[in-house]
C-alpha cells in the first residue's frame, strides 16, 4: 500500500486525530493488515505519536501486525455455535491446516481466527471463508470444505 | 428531492408514494438479513429477479429485499403480498414454480408452506405460524415490509411522522416527559430508565451535546440489533433524531461494529436519504430545528459496548472504560453531556411519540414496559429473533414459539444477558421476563441474547467458556478484572480437565467477589455471573467434575472416552471411513474397535453410527472397556450360517 493512497484515506477523514481509528479501520479492509510504514505515515500524518497508534493497533481485533493468507477462516464460538459443537470445529481445523487462532500458515494459504457470532445461528456451527458462510458444521464436513482451498 | 421544509409537505409526499403503489400489484418479499443470506437467499433472488423477466412479468410484479423478519431456522424467507402467503426454506429451483403458481395463477404451493410438527397442520400466512402467532412484533415487525434501502418504503408505512409531530405540535419537554411517562428502559443491558437519563443530560449546563446509538453488538449469541440497523435504519434515525430534539442535542453519533458491513452499509445510506428529504440537516422540516449524524465503525471489542469505552473509541482512542462518579449523561464524549442508548431503544422512541405513552405501557409487567426482542438461539427448533410483550414467560418463549427442544432431548437451561448474565434452570421456567425478575434468579436482561441448552450441555464448561470470552475482552486497565477473571478461567479450565482439586468451588467464590466488588466497569463486575448462577443452579455438575472426575453431560473432551460397545457393533465400516484420526480398528465383518490413545474424541463416530445399532457410546468417569480380543473380533452373519 503506497503513501499516495494512505493519504487519500486520512484526506477523506478530514486529517482529523479523533478519525484514527477509522482510519486505521480503512487501511486494514483494503490491506488486510497494517504495516510498519503504513503506521508511520499515518502518525506523521495525524501528528499522533505512533505507540498510541500501537496501542489502538493491538487493542482492537479487526487490525492484524501480520501479513493474512489467502483465505481467513472464521469460526463463530458464539454461545449458539459453542453449545452445538464450535469448539470440535475449531480443533478439526487446527489439525487440518497446523495453525492457531490468530495465526497464518507459511505458504500463506490460510489464515485462522475465532470471532463471537456471526449473526446466522440458525447454522450453527458456523465456519466462514473469505466472506462465505459454511454452516451446520461437524468435523468431518469440516475437512471436507477446507479441500476446496488452493 | 427538495429538502421537505413542514410537516404538511411530508404528508403530500406520502400520499404521492402511496398513491404511485397499487396495494394490489404482487409483491414478492425476500429476507435478505444476514441469516437468510448465510442459507442462499442472494441466489433465490437472483432467481426471482431472473424468472420474473423470463415470464415477463417486469410491469405487474415488484421485488423487495428486506431486512430480517426474524425466523432464521426456516431461511430463505419469502412473503408474497398482497396475499401474505409466507413461503418458507426457499430455494432457488422453487422460484419458477412460485412465479407461475402463486403469482400468475394466485395458486398456494404446498409444499413450501409451514407445517406444525405436532398437528402436521399448514400455515399459509406469517401469522398463522405458531412462531409469529405468539409473539407481538411492534418494532421487528415492520421488517418484513420495508427495503431499508429505500425511505420511499418507510414513508408508505407512516415513517418519520413521529419526528414530525414532536418538531411540529410537542415542545422538547413534552416529548421528554412522553418518554419519561412510558417507563421506557434501556434495551442494552442495564436497563436504566431512559426518559431519566435524558433529563439528566438536557439539565447539564454545557450547551453542546451528544446523542449516540450503542449498536456495538458485542454478546456472542445476540443479533438483534443487528436486524434492526440492517432491516429499519431509517427508524432508528428518527428516534436518534427526535431524542435529539428532547435534549437539545445537534450532534449524533451511530457505533456500529465493523463486523456488521450490511449494516453499516444501509444506515449510510439511509443518512444520506434523510439528509436529502430534509429528516437531518438544517431546520429539519421547517422547525428551526438543526441536528447531523455520524458512523463511526467499531474496530472489535467487546468492552466498548461499556458506555464510558465506547465514548473513548469514538475519540478515536483505545477503548477502556473510566470510573463513571459523574455519569456519561452529563460528561461523556469530549467531557460533554452524552446519551448513549441501545438501537431497540431508540427504535421504540417512535412509536411512543407516535402512539403515546399509554399505549406502550399497555404491554409488559409493572416495572418493565413494552415489548423486547430476544434472539432465541442454540438447542431450540426455531432459532430466531423473537419480539414479545415483557412479563411472558420462558416456557411460553421456549416452547409455544421456540418450538421446544430438538432431537427429542431434554431442556436444561436456558442462558441469558450474554456474557454478564447467567442460567436459569427448569425448575425456574415460569418466571416471567422483566428486567427485575431476571436479576432477581441471578442472571440478567441483558441486550436479549437467549441461549438455550439441552441435556448434553455441560454447564462447568459454559462459565469456562464465558469465562475465557471475559479474559480475550478485559481491557487490562483494572487489576481485579484482569487478573481476577483470568484466575477464576484457570482454575475452571483445571475442573473442566479433570485435574479440579477440592478447595476450588471456594476459592472461584472468593475470586468472584472481589472481581464483582473491585472492578471499574460492567464486564469486570459481572464476569462471576455466569460461574455463579451455574453454581446456584448446578452445583452437582461441580462437584461430580472435582471429586468423581465426571462430566455428567458427556461434554468435557478430557473426561469422556468413545467405546465401540462390541455387541451391537454390526461393522458397517461407516464410522471407520469417517474418522478423521484413522483411530478405528476394523474391516469387514470384523467389529470395530476405536483405539483409544489415536482418538482425538471428535465425537465423528458417535454421530454418523446409525441410529439403530447405537453402537458407539460416550462414558465419563468410568474405565473404557478392554477391546475385545483379536479373534474375537469377526461377525458371523445369521444369513451367511444358513447358506
Amino acid at each position: 500500500m503506497d503513501n499516495e493512497r494512505i493519504d487519500q484515506i486520512i484526506d477523506k477523514h478530514q486529517c482529523e486525530a479523533s478519525s484514527l481509528i477509522q482510519v486505521l479501520l480503512e487501511i486494514q479492509s483494503e490491506n488486510h493488515w497494517l504495516p510498519k510504514e503504513a503506521l508511520e505515515r499515518v502518525s506523521e500524518k495525524l501528528q499522533v505519536p505512533l505507540t498510541r497508534i500501537r496501542h489502538i493497533a493491538t487493542f482492537y481485533k479487526a487490525f492484524s501486525l501480520v501479513p493474512k493468507g489467502r483465505h481467513e477462516i472464521h469460526i463463530c464460538m458464539g454461545t449458539a455455535c459453542h453449545v452445538r459443537g464450535a469448539t470440535r470445529v475449531l480443533d478439526t481445523v487446527q489439525d487440518l491446516t497446523g495453525i492457531k487462532p490468530g495465526e497464518t500458515d507459511l505458504e500463506l494459504k490460510f489464515s485462522l481466527e475465532t470471532v463471537n457470532c456471526l449473526g446466522c445461528c440458525a447454522l450453527g456451527p458456523v465456519m466462514e471463508i473469505g466472506g462465505k458462510t459454511h454452516g451446520k458444521m461437524a468435523p468431518a464436513k469440516t475437512a471436507d470444505v477446507l479441500k476446496n482451498y488452493e | 428531492m427538495a429538502r421537505l421544509n413542514s410537516p404538511e409537505k411530508l404528508e403530500k409526499v406520502r400520499q404521492k408514494i402511496l398513491s404511485r403503489r397499487d396495494p394490489n400489484t404482487p409483491c414478492i418479499s425476500i429476507c435478505a438479513g444476514a441469516g437468510c443470506i448465510a442459507s442462499g437467499a442472494g441466489e433465490v433472488i437472483a432467481a426471482f429477479k431472473a424468472e420474473i423477466e423470463k415470464q415477463g412479468l417486469q410491469a405487474g410484479v415488484n421485488t423487495r429485499e428486506t431486512g430480517c423478519p426474524g425466523f432464521c431456522e426456516r431461511g430463505p424467507v419469502v412473503v408474497i403480498y398482497p396475499e401474505e402467503i409466507c413461503y418458507l426454506q426457499v430455494k432457488p429451483e422453487d422460484v419458477p414454480e412460485i412465479v407461475s403458481q402463486t403469482i400468475k395463477e394466485k395458486k398456494v404451493v404446498d409444499r413450501l408452506l409451514y407445517v406444525d410438527p405436532t398437528t402436521g397442520e399448514k400455515a399459509t400466512h406469517e401469522s398463522d405460524i405458531p412462531f409469529y402467532k405468539n409473539q407481538v412484533r411492534n418494532i421487528i415487525g415492520s421488517n418484513i415490509k420495508i427495503d431499508p434501502k429505500s425511505i420511499e418504503d418507510y414513508l408508505a408505512i407512516g415513517g418519520y411522522s413521529a419526528l414530525a409531530k414532536g418538531l411540529s405540535r410537542m415542545s422538547a419537554e413534552e416529548v421528554l416527559e412522553e418518554v419519561k411517562k412510558s417507563n421506557l428502559r434501556g434495551r442494552g443491558g442495564g436497563g436504566f430508565p431512559t426518559g431519566r437519563k435524558w433529563e439528566e443530560s438536557r439539565n447539564a449546563p454545557d450547551e453542546i451535546k451528544y446523542v449516540i446509538v450503542n449498536a456495538d453488538e458485542g454478546d456472542p449469541g445476540a443479533f438483534m440489533d443487528r436486524a434492526l440497523l440492517e432491516g429499519n435504519p431509517h427508524s432508528i434515525l428518527e428516534g436518534l433524531t427526535i431524542g435529539a430534539y428532547a435534549i437539545g442535542a445537534h450532534e449524533g453519533f451511530i457505533y456500529v461494529r465493523q463486523e456488521y458491513p450490511i449494516a453499516v452499509e444501509n444506515v449510510a445510506i439511509a443518512i444520506k436519504q434523510a439528509e436529502e428529504y430534509g429528516f437531518l440537516g438544517r431546520n429539519i422540516l421547517g422547525s428551526g430545528f438543526d441536528f447531523t449524524v455520524q458512523v463511526h465503525q467499531g474496530a472489535g471489542a467487546f468492552v466498548c459496548g461499556e458506555s464510558s469505552a465506547l465514548m473513548t473509541a469514538l475519540e478515536g482512542r483505545a477503548g477502556e472504560p473510566r470510573p463513571k462518579y459523574i455519569h456519561t449523561a452529563v460528561k461523556g464524549v469530549w467531557d460533554r453531556p452524552s446519551v448513549l442508548n441501545n438501537v431497540e431503544t431508540w427504535a421504540n422512541v417512535p412509536l411512543i411519540i407516535n402512539k403515546g405513552a399509554d399505549w406502550f405501557t399497555q404491554f409488559g409487567t409493572e416495572r418493565s414496559k413494552g415489548t423486547k426482542i430476544f434472539s432465541l438461539v442454540g438447542k431450540i427448533n426455531n432459532t430466531g429473533l423473537v419480539e414479545v410483550p415483557m412479563g411472558i414467560t420462558l416456557r411460553d418463549i421456549i416452547y409455544k414459539i421456540g418450538g421446544g427442544i430438538p432431537g427429542g432431548k431434554r431442556f436444561k437451561a436456558v442462558q441469558t444477558g450474554g456474557p454478564s448474565g447467567g442460567c436459569i434452570p427448569e425448575e425456574l421456567l415460569d418466571l416471567e421476563v422483566g428486567f427485575d425478575e431476571l436479576t432477581k434468579a441471578g442472571s440478567m436482561m441483558g441486550s436479549g441474547g437467549m441461549i438455550v441448552m439441552d441435556e448434553d450441555t455441560c454447564m462447568v464448561d459454559v462459565a469456562r467458556y464465558f469465562l475465557n470470552f471475559l479474559t480475550d475482552e478485559s481491557c487490562g486497565k483494572c487489576v481485579p478484572c484482569r487478573e481476577g477473571i483470568r484466575q477464576m478461567l484457570k482454575i475452571l479450565t483445571n475442573i473442566t480437565k479433570g485435574k479440579g482439586r477440592e478447595g476450588d468451588i471456594e476459592l472461584l467464590e472468593e475470586l468472584s467477589e472481589v472481581a464483582g466488588d473491585a472492578s471499574l466497569c460492567a464486564l469486570g463486575k459481572s464476569a462471576p455471573n455466569p460461574f455463579l448462577s451455574t453454581l446456584r443452579y448446578f452445583r452437582d455438575e461441580y462437584e461430580a467434575h472435582i471429586k468423581q472426575k465426571k462430566c455428567p453431560a458427556l461434554s468435557c473432551k478430557e473426561l469422556i472416552a468413545y467405546h465401540i460397545d462390541p455387541n451391537k457393533c454390526q461393522a458397517c465400516m461407516i464410522c471407520l471411513r469417517q474418522c478423521p484420526a484413522e483411530a478405528i480398528a476394523g474391516g469387514k465383518n470384523r467389529i470395530h474397535v476405536i483405539e483409544q490413545e489415536k482418538c482425538t474424541k471428535c465425537g465423528t463416530c458417535f454421530e454418523v453410527c446409525p441410529p439403530r445399532f447405537g453402537a458407539v457410546k460416550k462414558i465419563s468417569g468410568e474405565p473404557v472397556p478392554s477391546p475385545i480380543p483379536e479373534d474375537a473380533r469377526t461377525i458371523v452373519r445369521k444369513s451367511k450360517e444358513n447358506e
